[in-house]
């Protein structure tokens, strides 16, 4: 089985098998973040454009880490220093990345299918960072990596996430990532936080109550309240949504003993999630960060073996 | 189109093969000290492990053993695309170690020099050797073996298949012809 897609977009697009391959190729790398020497001359010569239209810390110094690992070199823009504040489209601003030959651009972005777009229009390789509230492949995958690395394997899990599912990116990628490998999920937040049809999305269960949505779960994943996607007009007060929708460790007694909890992060600390909960004994909140950087060295991996297999 | 298949060395012959290496390692060194396995995978790391069991029967000693997998260090990574990544598992320090490095079939060299840049981002070992069931020529590379089981001549159209049972013990050294 060998791994065909020249462009990470989502993980709607990917097969069982292609995460299967992502996560085993990010298993194998993860030895390399441990040594002493962390770099392996596997991606020289291959350039890699971080273009990050959005905010982000972890996401792209995760992606320029992981690139740097693999010895490629790696150049990063952002929107408040680059042409976009001058009023540059998208497309010329890509149309101008390409003509300095990239392999690969790893794109965040605001709006929705903005690496879509990206991907029918240059040449190289397109790695989507978070596109709106669209798709955030890349944390589903690490998200995954950790589960099956606490719980031996995905199938079978029950994983509560709660939170906006609605403005969130990070739900739908790990929705359709852990219904495909055979995990159920339960969504859960206020009724305003909750898409319509989100169900017919495979595997899925909708819950209002969060005690409900947590009982014997295996992994409880919190999102973050994202103040920039106007996640607080859905809500009375933060305080409210804290006392209904925030883990503490008396609702998460409800799910099972050995119950991981996970958050893609940044957190709120004390409105999705408490602080005891979030440095207690049952969050695995840095080892999802530890394996993004594997996660990213796998796609970056693989991406320019297609693409690269296709320019010969 | 039929390929013709000739054994050239049985599971017999392979183990007293392994059995001669395993003297020549510890004559070479003067015992087992400081001295660690490493094989290539997938193949090598199989009979470096027979070697660790040669080695303990002789000389009492455990010797340690780590496995490494060259995909990521290969020279035509480019042109082959995305082949699968293995697991390297070196779990000790090497620097002032005697690494022996252990493949089953040296052909062009090339994958011994990926072996060795692998090795030299774990540290800085005193020597490295190199153990080969089987050296069919055609070196790409100034790259030679300390340790052979066996010298076969082959035609570059060949091809020199070590095949193993479900336990990972070599079996049969089989040549096949195009």
């Amino acid at each position: 089985m060998s791994f065909t897609h020249k462009h990470i977009l989502g993980i709607e697009q990917l097969a069982k098998q292609d995460i299967q391959l992502i996560l085993d190729t990010a298993d194998a790398f993860k030895e390399i973040n441990s040594r002493d020497i962390k770099k392996v001359p596997t991606l020289r010569g291959k350039t890699i454009i971080n273009a990050f239209f959005e905010a982000s810390t972890r996401t792209r110094l995760s992606f320029e880490i992981a690139g740097k690992r693999l010895s490629a070199d790696t150049v990063n823009i952002s929107a408040s220093t680059s042409s976009v504040v001058k009023g540059e489209t998208l497309e010329d601003t890509a149309k101008n990345i390409e003509a300095m030959a990239p392999d690969i651009i790893v794109i965040r972005h605001g709006h929705s299918g903005a690496p879509h777009y990206l991907a029918e229009r240059v040449g190289c390789s397109v790695v989507n960072a978070g596109d709106g509230a669209h798709e955030h492949p890349s944390q589903a995958l690490l998200d995954l990596l950790t589960m099956r690395e606490h719980k031996g394997s995905i199938e079978g899990l029950e994983v509560a996430i709660i939170g906006d599912i609605t403005h969130s990116r990070v739900a739908r990628s790990d929705i359709y990532a852990l219904t495909k490998m055979g995990a159920r999920v339960r969504v859960c937040g206020p009724g305003t936080m909750l898409p319509i049809g989100i169900e017919r999305l495979g595997n899925v269960e909708v819950f209002t109550d969060m005690r409900e949505a947590i009982k014997d779960a295996d992994v409880v994943m919190m999102l973050r309240i994202q103040m920039e996607r106007q996640s607080n007009i859905m809500i009375p007060s933060l305080r409210e949504y804290a006392r209904f929708y925030g883990l503490n460790p008396t609702n998460l007694q409800g799910a099972k003993a050995d119950a991981i909890v996970m958050h893609p992060g940044p957190m709120n600390r004390g409105v999705e999630i408490s602080s005891v909960v979030a440095d207690g004994p049952q969050n695995v909140i840095l080892d999802q960060v530890e394996n993004g950087v594997a996660v990213r060295m796998a796609l970056l991996y693989l991406v320019s073996g297609v693409e690269s297999m296709q320019t010969k | 189109m039929a390929t013709a298949q000739t054994a050239i060395l049985d599971d017999a012959g392979i183990n007293r093969a392994m059995t001669r290496i395993a003297h020549e390692i510890l004559e070479y060194n003067k015992g087992s000290d400081k001295l660690v396995l490493i094989g290539i995978r997938s193949g090598g790391d199989h009979l470096a492990r027979l070697l660790q069991e040669r080695i303990s029967e002789i000389e009492g000693v455990k010797v340690p053993l780590g496995s490494v997998d060259i995909t990521m260090y290969r020279d035509d990574l480019a042109a082959r695309g995305n082949l699968p990544i293995g697991k390297t598992d070196i779990p000790f320090p090497l620097d002032g170690k005697h690494v022996v490095l252990v493949d089953d079939v040296l052909y062009t060299g090339r994958t011994i020099r990926s072996a060795m840049d692998a090795l030299m981002d774990f540290g800085r070992p005193s020597t490295i050797q190199l153990a080969v069931l089987i050296d069919r020529g055609h070196r790409e590379l100034p790259i030679r073996s300390d340790y052979v089981g066996r010298n076969v001549p082959t035609a570059r159209d060949e091809d020199v298949a070590v095949v193993f049972d479900e336990h990972k013990k070599p079996l049969e050294v089989r040549l096949v012809k195009p």
